[in-house]
């Protein structure tokens, strides 16, 4: 298995973007569909990455995406310039959700969103600083085999 | 021919290279090479975009020939509730049933109440379902084929049932078996049908070894001596007794009609492949899991917009909300006995459905991902204007192709004049 074989590809997403969110992780799905990875990884990579982007269209300004993906791990990597978490813990906890009742009435806020992205990763990594932006890493582990 | 059947043939004599079939494509299954088309097999979903778009008419949906279905000893027509829409001026539904006998069927089984009664069993396993939502509907093979290939994880939403054809054909036959006392061998159901796609879910059923059905033709084929026939049919001659208790509704023949029978409160219809594939990347984002059932259509407006009818669309829905409103009758199924079928897995699938999905850039993962950034650096060398003058519909589907080893990046003509120029 050859773990320096890597994909690697830059998205942005645009905050308040609402026209726009989830064409990110539909591309990044369609990828890893293409590569060939196992249909799990796909899916649980498209939930975690659909909830990441939408939390940068709802909150904040402006985000960057990095994919990676080799043969044994598909990671992706959001860095968006917005308000921070004040309280990571407390955001990681279910139904817990800062959402104005606009993003509600869109289907959003039922604190679903990190506690969402972190079940379906094998590794969670978040850092956050108020007033300055949000990096989150997580990755999903492949075998190795083809789908 | 290949692994799976398909109903859709290219007349290569009659193909004048125009790609119209290759652009409309909705899996980029078509490329024309020296000026004809072919169908990748393996890409095609049967959805017969392609036959209504091909301005020679090269391109045919093989259903069978009306003649060949009169081979049964006992001949029963299966309407598509659709074919009650075709009529101009509109005909009144039981003069079509009684046309069906005159151009030479013995029986005619209308697939309404079973669309009424696989609602309801619907409608009960959706109170009862905890699992990953939202289900999908399973009436549309083209749809249930587009899932197979391209969203595999998404083959566990579509609703376990038989399609109503299904149901009806069987119940139909094992009762005439029954009455005439002859062989279940002997009567053949014919589908009188809307579209190519359901060819191909009666010859090669996507989750069962055989279909109930015994054959197809096209509406288009069938209207011809039918409308003579009924027109025929004087007012006095309509006998209701000979009709055997029919009575008209639409079934699920337009969109909407199915998640509206089902009554859920979470729903969504929607028709036209590029819309589907808009919804079912949703589902697959985990957007829509508030919502309990979709009901998507290939064709646009649902059956009544399908390749093989000879109305236009939205007439013909005109004509069915005239009908409904003329002749039609309230729902029949009682309740508590399709709940008690149900629950003796009366409309449940008989087989699985299983994910069917696509060949992959390279069977090792590594060497795929090696495959897919050979195939993004060819595509950034391309003109992405999607001429398709190398016979791929796009830049990225050209690009695919030459990874694949089945084009030269020399076919794109654009590249080599700028090469020169």
């Amino acid at each position: 298995m050859n773990d320096d074989v890597l994909f690697s590809k830059e998205f942005s997403v645009v905050g308040k973007d609402f026209s726009n969110a989830g064409t990110v992780s539909t591309e990044i799905k369609a990828i890893l569909k293409e590569i060939g990875f196992d249909r799990l990884i796909v899916r649980r990579a498209a939930i975690a990455c659909y909830e990441a982007e939408m939390n940068v269209v709802m909150y904040a300004k402006h985000a960057v995406v990095r994919l990676s993906a080799t043969p044994t791990s598909v990671k992706i990597e959001f860095q968006d310039e917005g308000p921070g978490i004040a309280d990571v813990d407390l955001a990681l906890q279910e139904g817990w959700s800062t959402a104005t009742p606009e993003m509600r009435e869109m289907g959003f806020g039922a604190g679903m969103g990190l506690p969402n992205i972190k079940r379906n990763a094998d590794d969670f990594d978040i850092n956050s600083e108020v007033g300055k932006g949000t990096h989150l890493i997580f990755t999903i582990h492949a075998d190795g085999e083809n789908g | 021919m290949g692994k799976y059947y398909h109903p859709i043939e290219i007349r290569t004599e009659l193909c004048n290279g125009r790609m119209k079939c290759m652009r409309i494509c909705p899996t980029r299954a078509i490329r024309v090479k020296q000026g004809k088309a072919r169908i990748i097999g393996e890409l095609c979903i049967d959805c017969g975009a392609c036959i209504n778009a091909c301005p020679s008419g090269a391109i045919v949906a093989l259903t069978d020939p009306f003649a060949s279905s009169m081979n049964f000893k006992y001949k029963v027509a299966m309407p598509s509730p659709v074919l009650f829409s075709q009529f101009r001026p509109e005909a009144d539904p039981r003069k079509v049933v009684q046309g069906l006998k005159k151009i030479g069927f013995d029986y005619v089984c209308d697939v309404s109440d079973a669309c009424e009664e696989v609602s309801i069993a619907i409608e009960e396993y959706i109170s009862g379902y905890k699992g990953r939502l939202p289900l999908i509907s399973q009436l549309c093979p083209a749809v249930v084929r587009l899932i197979q290939v391209k969203y595999p994880d998404l083959t566990e939403l579509v609703a376990p049932f038989e399609v109503p054809r299904e149901i009806a054909a069987r119940d139909m036959k094992q009762k005439l078996s029954k009455e005439l006392g002859v062989a279940l061998e002997d009567i053949g159901v014919i589908y009188i049908t809307t579209c190519a796609a359901k060819m191909v879910s009666i010859k090669q059923p996507a989750e069962k070894e055989k279909s109930w059905i015994d054959g197809a033709v096209s509406i288009a084929d069938v209207f011809g001596p039918l409308f003579a026939a009924v027109s025929d049919i004087k007012d006095e001659d309509v006998d209701q007794e000979a009709l055997e208790g029919f009575r008209f509704s639409a079934g699920w023949s337009m969109l909407g009609e199915m998640t509206r029978l089902v009554g859920s409160e979470h729903s969504i219809s929607v028709s036209g492949l590029s819309d589907v594939t808009q919804i079912l990347d949703d589902i697959e984002n985990s957007r829509l899991r508030d919502v309990e059932f979709v009901e998507p259509m290939s064709c646009m407006g649902g059956c009544i917009g399908g390749a093989l009818v000879v109305e236009n669309m939205y007439v013909a829905r005109s004509s069915t909300h005239n009908l409904l409103r003329k002749y039609g009758s309230k729902f029949k199924a009682n309740r508590e006995e399709v709940v008690g079928k149900y629950r003796e897995g009366h409309y449940s699938l008989e087989g699985e459905l299983a994910p069917r999905p696509l060949r992959p850039l390279d069977p090792d993962l590594a060497k795929a991902i090696e495959k897919k950034k050979q195939k993004d650096t060819i595509y950034d060398s391309l003109p992405k204007i999607d001429c398709g003058c190398c016979g791929a519909p796009t830049c990225q589907a050209f690009a695919e192709d030459i990874v694949r080893g089945t084009a030269k990046l020399e076919d794109c003509i654009i590249r080599e004049v700028d090469k020169d120029g």
